[in-house]
């Protein structure tokens, strides 16, 4: 039990619980203790010395960030010391930084830039100790440039910790102590799922996307080549932040125009995407509910997760629905079906997709995915490359009027929106799966048992004609790892799933975390964009996938039926095993439909 | 039992290894042999003699003659001339012709009471001389708490560097209510020019392990673990015998001498970090774990060596635990000062007469250290500065050559006691140059954590390396102790907070040499 203790800062009296750090504290008071490497979501790693604070017990200043708040401390946090000790700090710091702020990928978003800043650094008070080593672009995702690294170790710590993949770690030691990966193999040859955490959370530019803003550009600006382009659920609700209106703004609609603004030649949606992959993944749910499979039915949305299952449980690779996720088919349809309706040459097609996510640049690149007899998706940007290209052509967003996508691929229900976020899969697969097998709708859509930031979230759902549907949502891969390890437990002793259907998200707080999304991307903002999600959801004619009219035709004039012949060969995929400490395909885990 | 006319003792240490003393001790005994004298001399295989002299080095009892350097080719003569004829062989006498005796104090010793006496690989030596009387005294006859308040009334302090009592560090972990607790030996004496706990263990491996076990039995512990610095082969072969003879004659083990109390010993091998000399960074490498420190609190008293508590003393501290319960707390206090109790060991090299080991009480003078134990000065050189404490130790100047060395006295000069080690400088050796060393060891040994550390210990080490070149000013001495008393305010661990004892002393009693150096 907590126990409430008084504490003084800098002279101002507080009650908090003594599990507190100091820190966290002050946070919660509205005191401000500089830091750097110290950030509210993750465990701290104490590397920096920024927060250090003077404590009438110690005979040194301590770091706020680990050290335990108890009775009767009295706290300064800024003195005429501290100041000092901290702008030598930041400039010891900057003196073994390669700073190239105006060319930077975190320009404006680094907090390393704003603290020194703000700390009023001078930067030629020490020379530069920056010995330059070369940057780690061996994966498709994610860029490495250690000379921008400041040793903070929270991209240690969230892949270790919050994610459990263990692709970084620390090696060597003293001045030459970097983030590396095992072997120093590069990321491509790690255990990596892409996830890109380590980006969102890395202070400076030391970890980025893949930038494919470029190869965007060429393609827009090639009159040969037809560009039609996708958009997440989350991206609608992430943008808006990044241009001065409120965190959790819904703008689909600009966002819509800054696309067609950009040059893109036709804008669709992948929420269309989503209600279609709810009827290919609901449809292959039902089947194995009807059977009485022992053996759930796991999502796969995810490719951050679907890297994670092939490395670290292939023996569950069957349980995962062999649905593509909704980026994926949007990708095959469009140099298919798309190509086919508007009589257009797929070759010509350059089909891009924006996503919040850096997996998603890998999972356009796996080799099974050319199913339309191409690579399916050419393009993969993140939210955060969005901004900068809608940057880069002058776009004021927060004030460019709205409009429509263009038809075919681009309807949606509410049922697709809330895919952005944690448990939104879950609960749009609900809606339909109780109609598959009921032939009637839910009566209340929404489930709110899936709902919120709860690390793994269980419900039980009464469909009549079935009984109770038991499903678990998890989201994080420590938490993924965690309803794994107890199906893998469940099928070992019981023979049994504890859980019918699961939701498995890669990224906390699901795709509105996602590892593509802008800077300053912690648990507070992802909730509020999450709500935006819902009340999306809410706003809309539409909240039950089958009853989405453009899925309803694609199915009409070109797949015949879910799981038909045609859905199997084109929407779905097959997975494999992979080694753990490389990354690398050892063999099939299960086979192409 | 047999009785001779003089006994030899060998020192078996790498020093002597490496002079080949096994091929020594062989021809020495066929020698003596041909002479039919194999009956009247003993031999006798020990640890450190007390005193540091080159090559293999004997001390023959009872004429207390010391030896050093002695080579194969010199047993014939040695034989016929100190063994067959009683003349001491003056030329390869460590008194240097009888000019100077080091002082062998063994009456006044504690810690190395037993060193150069007994034969540290045979655990009847050790119990003919009293060992494990303390053990079974704690076991047997007294309370874990009657073991905490004797070693809290000796006022022992940890002999690692930090001197914080031994007492109170056991009485955090003694009341814990704990399924499991530790005590962590810290063995891994990384200290430059510090080698005490090397020779404590290749002397007299057994009391190591008797002081380990009483505190053991004092906070609770069932099982022990030596963190040991790999470079130390000899004491971990010694350690290793030490423990296996224990087990074997149910000294370690279950239900030792039928108390109900169960002990076990282990050795983990260090992989050579200076920063596993820190304790938290220590538990860490024990756990297999990369060596960096962890914040406290929580103490490792209360969650150490895999979350359970745990007890990490340095070797000495442990080496003085079973006197103090074999002959009771009174008696260690005669040794020391009052704030300081004891003795302590140190190392000294340098340019002095005789570099070695000794071990003086509490409070005796650098003066005294220096004249009475080391010979003084090299014949020729004048006192410059002594380096005390290691790298993480202060440059003391001749004007305080009458310091007391004790955790106490130093801390009014803003110096430290550490490890021990004293290096003795002669007045051609360069301040600068020292400190260089200082500051590039510092760089080399830096986890790489914090970032104070990671970078501090860069810069300094930059900074040094151009002022030594000639090529500094003035403003980058200042820069230098700017950039160490941030690294000693905000570094994480005691590594980071160390080299201002350096730095700042180097700079405020040399600042002439600096100037000197320095661009105008």
């Amino acid at each position: 039990m907590a126990k409430t203790v008084n504490i003084w800062i800098d002279d101002k009296h507080l009650e908090v619980p003594d599990t507190m750090t100091i820190i966290e504290a002050a946070d919660k008071h509205g005191i401000y203790i500089p830091r750097l490497c110290y950030h509210p979501d993750l465990p701290p790693t104490a590397n920096c010395g920024v927060c250090v604070v003077e404590l009438s017990s110690a005979p040194v200043p301590k770091r706020a960030c680990c050290t335990p708040v108890a009775e009767g401390m009295k706290v300064v946090t800024n003195s005429k010391k501290l100041r000092a000790y901290r702008k030598t700090l930041v400039e010891m710091i900057l003196s073994n930084h390669d700073v190239v702020c105006p060319t930077c990928a975190a320009n404006n978003k680094c907090e390393l830039q704003s603290l020194a800043n703000n700390l009023g650094v001078e930067p030629d008070n020490l020379p530069s100790i920056l010995h330059k080593e070369a940057v780690d672009d061996s994966s498709l995702s994610i860029i490495r440039d250690v000379n921008k690294c400041i040793a903070c170790g929270r991209c240690v710590t969230v892949c270790n910790e919050v994610q459990t993949v263990y692709a970084l770690t620390f090696a060597d030691r003293g001045i030459d102590s970097h983030v590396d990966t095992a072997f120093s193999l590069g990321m491509a040859n790690s255990p990596c799922v892409n996830c890109g955490q380590c980006t969102v959370y890395c202070p400076t530019g030391a970890l980025r996307e893949r930038s494919e803003i470029d190869a965007v550009w060429e393609a827009i600006l090639d009159p040969e080549k037809h560009v039609i382009v996708q958009e997440a659920p989350s991206i609608r609700v992430s943008l808006g932040e990044e241009f001065g209106m409120p965190f959790g703004s819904v703008t689909p609609n600009k966002m819509y125009a800054a696309l067609r603004k950009i040059g893109f030649d036709s804008v669709m949606d992948t929420n269309f995407t989503a209600d279609l992959t709810i009827m290919e993944e609901g449809t292959e749910c039902v089947a194995k509910l009807k059977a009485g499979e022992k053996r759930p039915l796991i999502t796969s949305c995810s490719p951050g997760w679907i890297k994670f299952m092939e490395t670290y449980y292939p023996d569950l690779a069957d349980c995962v629905s062999t649905a593509k996720s909704p980026m994926s088919m949007f990708g095959t349809l469009s140099k298919t079906y798309y190509a086919q309706e508007n009589n257009i040459d797929p070759a010509k097609i350059v089909s891009v997709a924006v996503m919040p996510c850096t997996a998603k640049k890998f999972e356009a690149r796996r080799p099974e995915m050319r199913d339309s007899g191409f690579q399916d998706t050419d393009y993969v940007l993140t939210t955060r490359e969005l901004i900068r290209m809608i940057k880069e052509a002058g776009i004021d967003f927060a004030n460019i009027p709205d409009e429509e996508p263009d038809k075919g691929m681009s309807f949606y229900t509410g049922a697709g929106t809330i895919f952005g976020a944690t448990g939104g899969v879950m609960e749009a697969a609900i809606r339909s799966a109780y109609f598959l097998v009921t032939e009637t709708d839910l009566e209340d859509v929404e489930i709110l048992a899936v709902r919120g930031l709860e690390g793994v979230k269980e419900a039980t759902v009464n469909v009549p004609g079935f009984g109770d549907l038991r499903v678990a949502v998890a989201h994080g891969l420590s938490n993924a790892r965690k309803v794994m390890d107890r199906v893998r437990e469940g099928l070992a002793t019981k023979g049994e799933s504890p859980w019918h259907f699961i939701e498995i998200m890669a990224c906390p707080g699901g795709c509105v975390g996602g590892g593509g999304q802008p800077y300053g991307n912690d648990i507070a903002s992802r909730a509020r964009r999450g709500q935006a999600l819902y009340a999306e959801d809410r706003s809309l004619p539409v909240r039950l996938s089958h009853h989405n009219p453009e899925v309803k035709k694609v199915y009409e004039r070109f797949l015949g039926e879910p799981n038909s012949k045609l859905a199997l060969k084109l929407l779905h995929t097959h997975y494999f095993k992979r080694s753990v400490s490389t990354g690398q395909v050892t063999g099939e885990a299960t086979h192409k439909h | 039992m047999k009785f001779f006319r003089s006994h030899v003792l060998v020192g078996i240490n790498e020093t002597s290894i490496m002079a080949g003393v096994q091929d020594f001790i062989k021809a020495l005994r066929l020698e003596l042999a041909k002479h039919n004298l194999q009956e009247e001399i003993n031999i006798l295989e020990t640890g450190p003699l007390g005193f540091f002299g080159r090559g293999i080095c004997l001390s023959v009892y009872p004429e207390n003659v010391n030896y050093q350097d002695v080579k194969l080719e010199d047993v014939t003569e040695l034989v016929s001339e100190h063994f067959l004829k009683g003349r001491p062989l003056k030329r390869l006498m460590l008194d240097d012709g009888g000019k100077f005796s080091p002082k062998l104090n063994y009456s006044d010793r504690i810690v190395l009471r037993n060193s150069g006496i007994i034969d540290p690989e045979n655990i009847d030596e050790y119990i003919g001389a009293g060992g494990y009387e303390a053990w079974e005294k704690a076991l047997t006859q007294m309370q874990p708490a009657d073991i905490l308040a004797e070693v809290k009334i000796s006022g022992l302090r940890g002999r690692g560097g930090a001197g914080f009592p031994a007492g109170v560090k056991w009485g955090f972990t003694a009341p814990i209510d704990a399924p499991q607790k530790y005590v962590v030996v810290n063995a891994d004496e990384g200290e430059p020019g510090t080698f005490k706990d090397r020779l404590i263990m290749e002397g007299d491996p057994h009391q190591l392990l008797e002081g380990t076990m009483i505190c053991a039995r004092a906070v609770g512990a069932t099982k022990a673990w030596i963190y040991i610095r790999g470079e130390y082969k000899l004491c971990i072969d010694r350690l290793q015998k030490a423990i296996d003879q224990c087990r074997e004659y149910g000294i370690l083990g279950k239900n030792i001498f039928g108390s109900g109390f169960d002990l076990d010993i282990f050795i983990k091998i260090g992989a050579g970090a200076y920063v596993c000399g820190e304790e938290t960074a220590l538990i860490e490498s024990l756990e297999g774990n990369r060596g960096n420190p962890r914040w406290k609190p929580p103490f490792p008293g209360v969650e150490g060596l895999w979350q359970c508590p745990t007890v990490v003393n340095n070797v000495e501290t442990l080496a003085n635990v079973p006197f103090i319960i074999q002959k009771g707390a009174e008696e260690f206090m005669k040794h020391g000062t009052p704030e300081c109790t004891g003795t302590k060991v140190y190392t000294i090299l340098g340019d002095v007469a005789y570099p070695g080991l000794c071990e003086v009480d509490m409070g005796t003078t650098l003066r005294t250290i220096i004249n009475d134990y080391a010979g003084g000065m090299k014949k020729g050189f004048r006192f410059k500065a002594a380096l005390v404490g290691g790298a993480a130790g202060v440059i003391l100047p001749d004007k305080l050559l009458d310091v007391k060395m004790d955790f106490s006295s130093l801390n009014q000069y803003a110096a430290v006691l550490g490890s021990g080690a004293i290096l003795v400088m002669n007045e051609h050796q360069s301040i600068v140059d020292i400190l260089w060393s200082i500051l590039r060891f510092f760089r080399h040994e830096s986890c790489g954590k914090c970032a104070p550390c990671r970078n501090g210990t860069q810069q300094l080490y930059r900074l040094i390396s151009k002022i030594k070149k000639g090529k500094g000013t003035m403003e980058d001495v200042d820069l230098m102790l700017t950039i160490a008393e941030t690294m000693q305010q905000t570094s994480f661990c005691a590594l980071g907070q160390s080299p201002i004892m350096g730095v700042r002393s180097a700079i405020e009693n040399f600042k002439d040499e600096f100037i000197a150096i320095t661009k105008k």
